[in-house]
């Protein structure tokens, strides 16, 4: 059946077994290259920031030890490093399932509406109802995400056409705006504790400690694992609705278990470090030129350079702007943004 | 009654409608400026306002209103007035409600260089609105080339615009995240517009714009409206295309950068101003005195629902983004579901 199923460059006339273990090498030969450079990008991330570290401390410090002051500066850039990464490779994923099951390369849940309305959930949750626990903050920001999530998808998805990437797109820069008013509305008036909201408006991994990032967690994996059982789902659904319900795929419930893990993994991201806009554009793209087009090899390789992104992302912002920080949110936009026009400019205009 | 008699007797109800159109908004915008001037913490009589606005000293009043309210209001009234100017302008030979500058990154490329210009480099206004003008014109020709590729398709532009603009209001969080010190008043004028603290320093400028490129803009109205049947048509009827489309661009983006250097991206004035002004006006002829005028409305109103129906006070880009991005929304879905191209 997967076979079948198998993305274009598996059927390719040459398709044969020999053919698909060649590409299946390679694949998983990218895959480790990028787990590598993850891995020195993590390295980077523990050493680099406000203040210089030597190596010998960075040793030192890995192993247990916080007495000097660059120890405890180690120490305490390690959990940031774990929440960049998990929150890269949540968006990553994010991106790539969002992109496949609405068939349209401009899905991100930033540019959607979808942090923005995880964002606002939580702003209206601590303003209004005293919400405190980050265990609260993923359960609101995941309710926020699924009710912005279908809102635009209803929104973009009216009349002809159904849901092209320019309705959607549109849809989601409207949601969005609306989102940031009324969130600005909520923060206006609670002055006080303007700076500490601010980190929703912008999205940043600098106030990460190990216990909130753990508490989280097992949102993270039942989202990863919900967006793994959908991955034959979406190389299917890659062909249409109705060649895919033709091959036997159950199509109403690959899009709602899909629909599921993003706006969990969402969510969860979302309660982690803020809105961050552009990761999951920007890493399905490059996944597909290294891993190919089958969700199955997309998945996991989304994961791994998103990780690598965004905390590249906040090592950048860290360094550039020393002693100050650029909110990793900024930095991803900047990346983000180029490569959003680049595509807009290489579809055709009748296909927006 | 020869036909020629009904054609002219219904061309001149049809334009003497529109008039009246016309006039009823700008009755609004007088009534409104008017209150602006009159509710505050202490109520001041239409009598009293007015003798401050001539020039009298009368006591407690004249530093009220005419130092604190005064400003406020004409700053209120230019902005509003520039961004629906502007706003339509674009809609109008874009032929698109949604490419409006405040979707497509003008404004965002305004009010990022404003930001520059007043953190980092400490200019004074007239240059702030200097830097904000040559941004705004740097964005808008950025945003056209980029989408230019065999011809300008208005979905592209709009989404290369959406792009830009992401780019620019992070470039925009960015300066007054590494600000001295995250001033609020002023982060809130420039990541989502307000005519608080305004001063009739900060006003010169976008007056003197106004006065200037308003004008010049009306003037382009008539052969900007025949631009609608394309560009052959319109040149058959004796129109210099790219003269009147040149012309009408920098206008426009002046405007709206005077406009954003004065009081920071108001939100969806400029998207808002042409579609309401389409609804109260006949159709027929050109909207933008119309669009402005209710550009202004819109601004003032918004201005006093945020500074007086709430518990808290709100800074007036809340107000037109809550009331605008809804809008937003409705006409997507109406554009979908006509099944027209956006």
């Amino acid at each position: 059946m997967s076979a079948t199923l198998a993305p274009p460059s598996d059927t390719s006339p040459s398709g044969t077994s020999a053919h698909r273990r060649t590409s299946a090498a390679r694949r998983s030969a990218w895959l480790a290259v990028s787990l590598v450079v993850l891995g020195l990008i993590g390295v980077a991330s523990i050493t680099f920031g406000a203040r210089e570290i030597a190596w010998s401390d960075v040793v030192s410090a890995l192993s247990g030890n916080d007495e000097t002051l660059a120890e405890a500066a180690v120490a305490k850039r390690i959990p940031r490093t774990f929440l960049a990464m998990l929150v890269g490779a949540a968006l990553g994923v994010v991106g790539a399932v969002m992109q496949g099951l609405t068939r349209n390369p401009l899905a991100d849940p930033g540019l959607l509406g979808i942090t923005p309305g995880a964002s606002l959930a939580v702003v209206v949750g601590m303003a209004f109802f005293g919400l405190g626990s980050p265990m609260g903050f993923t359960w609101v920001a995941i309710g926020g995400a699924a009710v912005a999530a279908v809102f635009v998808y209803v929104v973009g998805s009216i009349g002809r056409g159904g849901a092209t990437p320019l309705k959607l797109t549109l849809a989601g820069a409207a949601v969005s705006a609306a989102f940031t008013s009324l969130i600005s509305a909520v923060l206006l008036p609670r002055i006080d504790v303007m700076d500490s909201f601010r980190f929703w408006q912008i999205g940043g991994v600098g106030g990460a400690t190990a216990e909130r990032t753990l508490q989280v967690l097992p949102f993270l994996v039942v989202g990863a694992l919900l967006s793994a059982a959908s991955t034959t789902g979406l190389n299917a659904l890659a062909l249409g609705d109705d060649l895919a319900a033709g091959l036997g795929e159950r199509v109403v419930r690959t899009r709602v278990v899909a629909a599921l893990g993003s706006v969990t993994l969402c969510g969860a991201a979302t309660a982690l470090a803020g809105p961050i806009a552009f990761v999951g554009l920007v890493v399905p793209h490059a996944c597909r030129l290294l891993a190919g087009l089958d969700h199955r090899w997309l998945l996991p390789s989304c994961a791994v350079v998103g990780a690598g992104l965004l905390t590249l992302a906040d090592v950048l912002g860290r360094v550039v702007a020393r002693p100050d920080e650029i909110d990793v949110g900024i930095l991803t936009a900047l990346i983000g943004a180029p490569v959003f026009i680049a595509i807009v400019r290489r579809q055709k205009a009748r296909a927006l | 009654m020869s036909t020629l008699d009904v054609v002219t007797t219904g061309r001149v109800r049809r334009s003497r409608a529109r008039l009246l159109a016309a006039l009823g908004i700008a009755v609004g915008v007088v009534a409104a400026f008017a209150i602006s001037l009159m509710v505050g913490h202490t109520f001041y009589g239409p009598g009293e306002v007015l003798r401050v606005v001539l020039g009298e000293t009368v006591p407690g009043a004249s530093f009220t209103v005419g130092e604190l309210r005064l400003p406020r209001a004409v700053l209120a009234l230019l902005v509003g007035g520039a961004l629906g100017m502007a706003g339509v302008t674009f809609q109008t030979m874009l032929h698109n409600a949604l490419a409006s500058p405040d979707i497509i990154g003008v404004s965002a490329g305004a009010s990022a260089a404003a930001v520059f210009a007043i953190v980092v480099l400490h200019l004074d206004q007239g240059l702030v609105s200097l830097f904000a003008v040559v941004a705004a014109l740097a964005t808008a020709l950025a945003i056209y080339v980029l989408s230019y590729q065999d011809g300008v398709a208005g979905t592209r532009l709009i989404l290369i615009g959406i792009g830009i603009a992401a780019m620019l209001h992070s470039v925009v969080s960015y300066l007054l995240a590494g600000a001295a010190a995250w001033d609020l008043p002023a982060a809130m004028r420039w990541m989502i517009g307000s005519v608080n603290d305004a001063e009739w320093s900060t006003l010169a400028p976008l007056a003197i714009a106004v006065l200037v490129l308003g004008p010049v803009l009306v003037s382009q109205a008539g052969n900007l409206r025949l631009l609608q049947f394309g560009d052959d048509a319109a040149a058959a009827l004796g129109v210099r295309v790219e003269r009147t489309r040149v012309i009408s661009i920098l206008a426009a983006v002046g405007l709206i950068a005077f406009a954003t250097a004065a009081a920071g991206p108001v939100a969806f004035v400029a998207f808002l101003a042409g579609p309401i002004a389409a609804r109260i006006v006949p159709a027929g002829g050109s909207l933008i005195v119309p669009a402005g005028l209710v550009g202004a409305l819109l601004v003032l109103g918004a201005d006093l629902v945020g500074q007086w129906a709430f518990d808290a006070r709100y800074p007036v880009g809340v107000i037109t983004g809550a009331c605008g991005a809804p809008y937003l929304v409705y006409l997507l879905v109406r554009t979908n579901r006509s099944g027209g191209s956006l």
